[in-house]
Order: C-alpha cells, then sequence, then structure tokens
C-alpha cells in the first residue's frame, strides 16, 4: 500500500555549491550566552554523529544531556571503523575536489541519494581532518611531516586519512576527549549504562525520552527541547554482523513508532571483506578493513570444488575474478560490486580451501614488492587479528574472506536539516537515511558521522531552536507518564511470557531467513516467504521467550529481548521494501533485475525514490510514502567500474 | 577431545548488585568447540542457565574484536587470560584443555567497584580524562591539517599510546592498582604532538591528581601493567609521564 503524503526535503535553492552557506545565513541563531543556556538539548548515542553533536552543542553554549549503553563513551560503536576516513583536501595533487567527491559518493550510491545533501557531506570533509588534527587525533604521516592518504573502493584517487587500521578509534577517541572537555566545563552531562527505550512527543514535537538505567533497571524520563537521534545502524538484524553485539535499532524503531518515517530499510551493505563464518557459535564476524584492497589481490581457484591448498594452485590456476571483470577499478571496486562478486563464484563452487563460503584475499605480491615490514606497519593490527581467529598467518598465507553485513544506508527519514518527519526530532549519522543511497563507499561513513556531528546538527538544531517558539515542558507533564507506562507495559509482557527459547536461538532463527532471502541477492518469492516466516517468528516470540532475572537489576538477557522484539518488526519492513523495489541497485539486488552479465539494474523510470514507511500498529502493514529524487547536477547514469 | 568438544570446568564469581563481596560458583559447559571465543563460551553457559531458569552470568563485552575495551576479565589469576597481547574477547578455546579448571574473575581494584558479577564500574577512568585528556580546540577553529607538520617519527609514537583502549587491565593487573600506565598513554600522545603541547604542563599535574583522589595506587614499577595490556603500551610512558609532571609543576605550563 501506498500515497503520496507530501514529503518535503526542504532543500535550499540556488546552485549547488551555494545552498549549505545560504542556508547558514537564511536561518535563525541563537545568541552565545545566556540564551543558549535555556535551551536543553538530549542526544542519544555518542559514537561520532552523536558525541560530536553532543560536545560541540556544549562548546557553543547549549545544556546538553548525551545518553549511551555503554559503560563510557568512548566505545560507541564508531571505534571499531578500520580503515579510513575521506576528505576532499586533494593533498596528493591527483586532480581530487568537493566536485568529484560529491560524483564518487552519488555514483557509489547507485543515484538514490539526494544530491544536496551529499553535496553537502563532500564540501564539510576537508574541516573535519582539520579539527581532528587540531585534537591531537595521531594520523599517518609522510616523513616531510605531512597527512599520509591511501585509497579506498570506487574511486581514482587517494583521499583516505587513516591512523594505521584504528581510524574509528582514533577519531572516536577525538570526539570523547572533546566531550569529557565540557563535561568537565558542565555543559554537556553524560549518562552511560543508560538506553532511550522511547520517545515522547508534546503537542506533536519531540520534548523528552524514557531511558533505563541499565545497573539498577529504573526507567526515567528527561525532558528537552529538541532531541538527536545518533544510534548507528541496524545491521545485527542478520544475527552475525560486522556490528558490536550491543548495537541495535531500538531508538530509531521506538522513534519509527511513535511517527517517524523510516526509509529505505533494504539498503544494506554486506561488507566483502570478513573473516568467513565458521561455526553456529558464533557471536558475530571479524572485520578485515577495507584497506587491505589497496595491496591484497583478491581470487578463487579456477577449478570448482578445488580442494588443494593455495600455496600449491598455481598461478595459472588461480582466477583475479575482480581484476578479470573490473579492470578499471580491479580490486578496488565498491563493497557492493566486490560482495557480490564473491558470492557468484562462490555460488559456482570457487572457494577457498577451508568453506564453501570464502575467497582468498593475498599479499603475497605486495610482500615481494614493499617487503614484509611496509605491509606490517599497514595492517599489521589485522593480520593479527586474523590470526587470532583463524589460526593462520597471512604474511605467509593467504587470508579467507567472505562478505558479512555490515552497514545500513537505510534509517529514519530526514530532511535537509536532519530533521524527521516529528518536528524536533533529529538524526544524525548511520541512523539516518540521508547520504549514502542504496551503497555506501568504502571511508564515507566516519566522514558523514564527524560533517553531521561537528557541522550540521549543531547548526541545524540551532535554527529550529531560534524559530520553534517552543513551550516549556517538565517531565511532569501527562505525556512522560503515557509513555513511561508503554515503556513499563512492554518490559512486563516480555518477562511474562516465560516461554523455553533463549534471546539468542530466536534471534539466530531471524538472522537465517534475513541472510537467506534479504541478503546479497533477493527475489519476489524469497522475499514474501521471509515476510510471512518472519511474521510467524514473530508470533514465536511473544509466547516462547525465555528470560531470566528481573527488571530491576542489571540484566542484559532482557536489555537484547526488547531490541530482538524490534529487529523482529525491522526485518519485516526491510523484506517488504526490498519486495516493492523492483529494481536492483547498490546493495539491493534483486535476482529478477539484472544485466545479461550479472550488473545490477536499475529501473530510473519508475523507482527514482526515496522509501518512507510510516508504522501504523504491530502486526498491521505499513504506508508507504514517497520521496522522489531529483537529479539537477549529475547526469542519471548506469554505473560501471569496467 | 571427542568429536563433541571439550568439556571445560568453570569456576565463576558471583555477586549480587550492591553485595559487599560474592563467591565462586561452580558450572561445566560441554561441546566447546576450540575454534570458539571465550566469551562465546561463556554465553553458551548462560544459554544453559536461562533454560534452567537460572540467572544469566553478567559480563560486559560488545565489539568482540580487540577495539572497544568493553570486555575484561581476570582468567587463570591474568587480566585478559593466558595469551599476550590480546582482549578477553580475542582469547580462544584452542589455548584451553579438554576437562581443564578455568576461574574467571572481574577486575578487581579499589577505583572499580563491581557492579554485578564480572560487570565493574570504570568511570573513574572517565573522570581522570575529563579533567585534562583533550587538546581544548573547539570545532571550527582548526587551521589547515597540513598547517603544521608533525614528524612521522613522533605521530608513530603517538599513535603507539593512542591505541590504548582503555580497558583497565593495567590497574587489574597492577599489585597497587596503580592506573599510571592509562594516565600516561594519553599524557605520552598529546604531550608529543605540537597540537597537544600548549597544555602539558596543566594537563599532567590536573589528570595525575585526580588518579590520586579516585583512589589508584602509585606506580612502583612491578610491570604487571605492560605484560597484561592488549594494546603492548610500554611502561616506559610512565617515565615520560613522571617527566611531564616534574616539567609541570616547575615551569606551571
Amino acid at each position: 500500500m501506498s500515497t503520496n503524503r507530501k514529503l518535503d526535503a526542504k532543500i535550499p535553492g540556488g546552485p549547488l555549491a551555494l545552498k549549505w552557506e545560504r542556508h547558514k545565513m537564511d536561518n535563525p541563531l541563537v545568541a552565545p550566552g545566556g540564551n543558549r543556556r535555556k535551551f536543553t538539548v538530549i542526544v542519544v548515542g555518542t559514537g561520532l554523529a552523536g558525541g560530536g553533536a553532543a560536545a560541540t552543542m556544549g562548546e557553543l553554549g547549549y545544556n546538553v544531556l548525551n545518553f549511551c549503553i555503554q559503560d563510557t563513551p568512548r566505545r560507541a560503536h564508531s571505534v571499531a571503523a578500520q580503515g579510513g576516513i575521506n576528505a576532499a583536501k586533494d593533498y596528493q595533487n591527483d586532480g581530487d575536489s568537493i566536485e568529484r567527491l560529491f560524483y564518487d559518493t552519488i555514483k557509489g550510491g547507485d543515484y538514490r541519494s539526494r544530491e544536496a545533501n551529499v553535496y553537502r557531506l563532500a564540501e564539510l570533509s576537508t574541516g573535519i581532518i582539520d579539527q581532528c588534527v587540531a585534537m591531537g587525533v595521531p594520523f599517518a604521516r609522510e616523513y616531510g611531516g605531512t597527512l599520509a592518504n591511501r585509497s579506498f573502493g570506487g574511486v581514482q584517487v587517494s583521499r583516505t586519512f587513516y591512523a594505521r587500521g584504528q581510524t574509528g578509534q582514533q577519531l572516536l577517541l577525538g570526539v570523547y576527549s572533546a566531550l569529557s572537555r565540557q563535561v568537565q566545563a558542565g555543559t554537556v552531562k553524560m549518562f552511560p549504562r543508560y538506553e532511550m527505550l522511547d520517545l515522547v512527543l508534546v503537542d506533536g514535537r519531540a520534548r523528552g525520552i524514557i531511558a533505563r538505567d541499565l545497573t539498577t533497571g529504573e526507567i526515567k524520563r528527561y525532558a528537552a527541547d529538541a532531541v538527536v537521534l545518533a544510534t548507528g545502524g541496524y545491521s545485527p538484524v542478520y544475527y552475525l554482523s560486522t556490528n558490536a553485539v550491543n548495537c541495535n535499532a531500538t531508538a530509531i524503531w521506538r522513534a519509527h513508532r511513535r511517527g517517524a518515517l523510516f526509509s529505505n530499510p533494504c539498503y544494506t551493505q554486506i561488507h566483502p571483506t570478513a573473516v568467513p563464518h565458521m561455526g553456529d557459535y558464533q557471536s558475530k564476524l571479524s572485520l578485515m578493513s577495507e584497506s587491505l584492497r589497496n595491496d591484497g589481490r583478491v581470487w578463487v581457484p579456477k577449478k570448482p570444488g578445488e580442494t588443494r591448498r593455495p600455496s600449491d594452485i598455481p598461478e595459472a590456476e588461480r582466477d583475479y575474478y575482480l581484476e578479470r571483470r573490473y579492470p578499471a577499478f580491479g580490486n578496488l571496486v565498491p563493497r557492493d560490486i566486490a560482495a557480490r562478486a564473491a558470492k557468484v563464484e562462490c555460488d559456482a563452487g570457487k572457494h577457498a580451501y577451508m568453506s564453501p563460503y570464502s575467497v582468498y584475499l593475498d599479499f603475497g605480491d605486495a610482500i615481494q614488492r614493499l617487503g614484509r615490514d611496509v605491509v606490517a606497519d599497514r595492517y599489521g593490527n589485522l593480520f593479527s587479528m586474523y590470526e587470532e581467529i583463524i589460526g593462520d598467518n597471512p604474511y605467509q598465507v593467504p587470508m579467507m574472506i567472505y562478505p558479512a553485513p555490515h552497514y545500513t544506508m537505510g534509517g529514519l527519514w530526514v530532511d535537509y536539516n536532519l530533521q524527521a518527519t516529528i518536528e524536533g526530532l533529529f538524526v544524525a549519522g548511520e541512523a539516518n537515511f540521508s547520504d549514502h543511497g542504496a551503497n555506501r563507499l568504502g571511508a564515507s561513513a566516519l566522514m558523514q558521522g564527524l560533517a553531521d556531528g561537528y557541522f550540521v546538527v549543531p547548526r541545524v538544531v540551532a535554527s529550529y531552536l531560534a524559530g520553534a517558539k517552543l513551550q516549556a515542558v517538565k517531565t511532569d507533564h501527562p505525556a512522560f507518564a503515557a509513555v513511561e507506562n508503554d515503556v513499563r507495559g512492554l518490559i512486563g509482557r516480555l518477562l511474562a511470557i516465560k516461554g523455553h527459547r533463549t534471546v539468542r536461538e530466536i534471534h539466530w532463527d531471524l538472522g537465517r531467513i534475513m541472510w537467506d532471502k534479504v541478503g546479497m541477492a533477493r527475489d519476489a518469492a524469497g522475499l514474501k516467504e521471509a515476510i510471512a516466516r518472519i511474521g510467524e517468528l514473530r508470533g514465536q516470540f511473544w509466547h516462547e521467550l525465555a528470560l531470566s532475572g528481573t527488571d530491576a537489576d542489571l540484566n542484559k538477557q532482557l536489555e537484547q529481548a526488547a531490541r530482538l522484539a524490534d529487529y523482529l518488526e525491522l526485518g519485516e519492513l526491510m523484506a517488504r521494501d526490498a519486495l516493492m523495489r523492483e529494481e536492483s541497485c547498490g546493495g539491493h539486488f534483486r535476482n529478477e533485475h539484472q544485466t545479461p552479465d550479472g550488473e545490477a539494474k536499475r529501473d530510473d523510470a519508475n523507482f527514482c525514490f526515496v522509501s518512507a514507511w510510516e508504522y501504523t500498529g504491530e502486526n498491521r502493514e505499513p504506508v508507504m510514502h514517497r520521496e522522489h529524487l531529483a537529479f539537477e547536477n549529475v547526469e542519471l547514469k548506469t554505473r560501471s567500474y569496467k | 577431545m571427542s568429536d563433541k568438544g571439550m568439556t571445560i570446568h568453570l569456576k565463576i564469581w558471583r555477586q549480587a548488585r550492591g553485595a559487599k563481596t560474592g563467591k565462586f560458583v561452580d558450572y561445566t559447559v560441554q561441546n566447546i568447540q576450540p575454534a570458539m571465543s571465550f566469551l562465546e563460551m561463556l554465553d553458551i553457559l548462560n544459554e544453559d542457565l536461562v533454560k534452567k531458569g537460572e540467572e544469566a552470568v553478567e559480563f560486559d563485552s560488545d565489539c568482540r574484536e580487540g577495539i572497544c575495551g568493553t570486555c575484561g576479565l581476570v582468567i587463570k589469576g591474568t587480566a585478559h587470560g593466558p595469551h599476550a597481547a590480546t582482549t578477553t574477547c580475542e582469547v580462544r578455546m584452542r589455548g584451553f584443555k579438554d576437562g581443564e579448571t578455568i576461574t574467571v574473575e572481574p577486575f578487581r581494584a579499589g577505583p572499580f567497584p563491581v557492579i554485578k558479577d564480572l560487570v565493574v564500574d570504570r568511570t573513574a577512568f572517565d573522570r581522570i580524562q575529563q579533567q585534562g585528556g583533550y587538546v581544548s580546540a573547539n570545532v571550527g577553529s582548526a587551521p589547515d591539517g597540513n598547517a603544521v607538520p608533525v614528524s612521522k617519527y613522533y605521530a608513530d609514537k603517538a599513535m603507539d599510546v593512542a591505541s590504548c583502549i582503555g580497558c583497565g587491565a593495567c590497574v587489574a593487573a597492577c599489585p597497587n592498582a596503580s592506573a599510571s600506565l592509562f594516565v600516561s598513554a594519553k599524557i605520552s600522545q598529546l604531550s608529543r604532538l605540537p597540537q597537544g603541547g600548549l597544555e602539558r604542563g596543566r594537563r599532567a599535574l590536573a589528570m595525575v591528581a585526580q588518579m590520586d583522589q579516585e583512589g589508584f595506587g602509585d606506580c612502583s614499577n612491578h610491570g604487571e601493567c605492560e605484560a597484561v595490556c592488549p594494546k603492548e603500551i610500554s611502561i616506559e610512558n610512565i617515565a615520560l609521564m613522571r617527566r611531564e609532571y616534574m616539567r609541570g609543576a616547575l615551569k606551571g605550563d
């Protein structure tokens, strides 16, 4: 079912390159000093987007309440990003520009993102690097003391800044240090080990949240003038993913249930290079950074069912399939393409020796060309991580890799101001849908997180606060009591089930359905089956779930159960979105829509739009709205990396 | 080991929330595969417990790939287990024998009170960081990233210590429960970069003062911290921290 409710993206007028500058000029400000202190802003999440926004709004003088589920803000999942962060600095003099980063991102996203947002992202990228350097982030350097760069997939310039294989960690520690400074200054109040469980609306505007103190189990109310959600993505809907085990969609899903539209849920990024799945006991899949494809060569044996060890397979019997199929970009094609190509080879029986779902990533040539030390300097920590998991030494034996769920381009719908369809609710970073279209390029998640956190959120929230003329609202407002009651009801309902199946078992079942039917390749029959089976599984969940402990205590099983309840709804929405989208684009590949040589076939005539789903109640069909995507500066073309 | 995998006996520290102390409780888990991680083995134990209607053992973990610093257990008497340069989540069962008994305890230290079972409160680290573990540069005020060159030597040295994940193993391993390795890593990172150099004296004095106030002990050069550090941060940084402290005390900047 779909309607044509008007979704106004509020894109400023004027030429693309001037939109953000004009927008800043045209929107109201809040004067420094006492005026800013009068406003309270809730920020949920302390990753690059959330922590960056909280710290920056603190610096500006607002009163910020910052929540995270981790025991300290320094552990937000941005910490795990490895390879790097893009910026159009053109320090390498290789032809980079804001325009080129903009174009690469639009093309990488397979023409399913909003031009104005992507341009702003490219424009802000350079300031991010400057700010991080000023904060003491130890980026890699050349001997002359200047910043070093490397290349990532889908581009032909070197614009990726990095700190060994721990770029996300270093950027997050920069955010954490800025946040620490503001906590000390008294502008930011931190709430670690708190989980947002619902959004409170007063007169249609977001005015607060209900959060659970994860240590004591207490349910608490917090009021504010605006709420910012920066709670990351939803890859763990697949159970096995590269995400941390506590990553979840609960904050954005509860906001969705309260009226925020959810966009493009089917756009998921399956990262091509993770350590393969080895056994059913696994709790996660470990990522091997895309940066490895700078020097590693991907191959499979030419002979299906090959059982020899890689060292016994002569050069002539290896198929470097990415270099063969995509000579212009070779091993550095975008993630969606590299992932699907690995699946095609494995489905044809060509795979690494240990698992039918693995291909080789070989550093033999790189070690010969550069020497072991240079390779160790670039990737040492990743190599030792791999050796810990698999027990093979990648300096001697090629790595085995396979695609794994990694990032979700979909998220809550936001306009140019990152405001959701609920006024006063802003969504930043991976939690929104806005910048990556149907596929995110490598090293662009960190860029978006910090662009949103350091630059966009502080500006757009200020405009909102300056213009909204808000009534004072306190937590004794009846709206808070009503939402708190709902939250208590949900927790009570979970604990009352007293079934026999654990959270992990049911989550595992959901993950299997999602991976098999809503994974790297999808078709109508499989998606319909997924919708039916997820519905059944949701029924089982509410009858068979086993929990122990109480709600008035630290109880991680209970936390996970509440998150799984949301995944059981979101998973179905992903399948519905994938079924609706009768085309292939980026990470969304429909078997029915491909070219004769197996490439994605887009349908711009019928699907050049953002889907935006409206929640209509438990076990009820959602309603879809559309935002048409207008391409005024880029010509819609078939994406080619050949 | 049979095809069914290993049998592992566990002695796990259980402590109710709010209780002053706890006790070891014995458990046995079966069908443990060598490639499993230690935490996946504990997941299986918790599955068994929940199905029996018993309370799951609470322990912290998140990324499960050694970078977030959330997990932290004392396994067989060693913080993060018997292997060097790994976090608890990176410990694999192939390092243990079929039929082995393994003790599992929280990171114990006065300034890290136990919240429940194996979960401890490490917010003391945040409070130390808040005293000066930053460069005072507001967003918007930065010059071009290449305006100030930084020698590769010092950038690499800074990165070596910036890799600290704040897990607290150094404190758990130290007989004095000193946080010196953690604090020195941040002081060392920022004092080695031109951007952080301007506040070095103030930073060292304030962070060390907070470390003392939180109740962490003094460093007496046992070296246990360096031995368990999953990121192999060297105790030479503690010497550097002392120099920075002295420098700050004498010069006042």
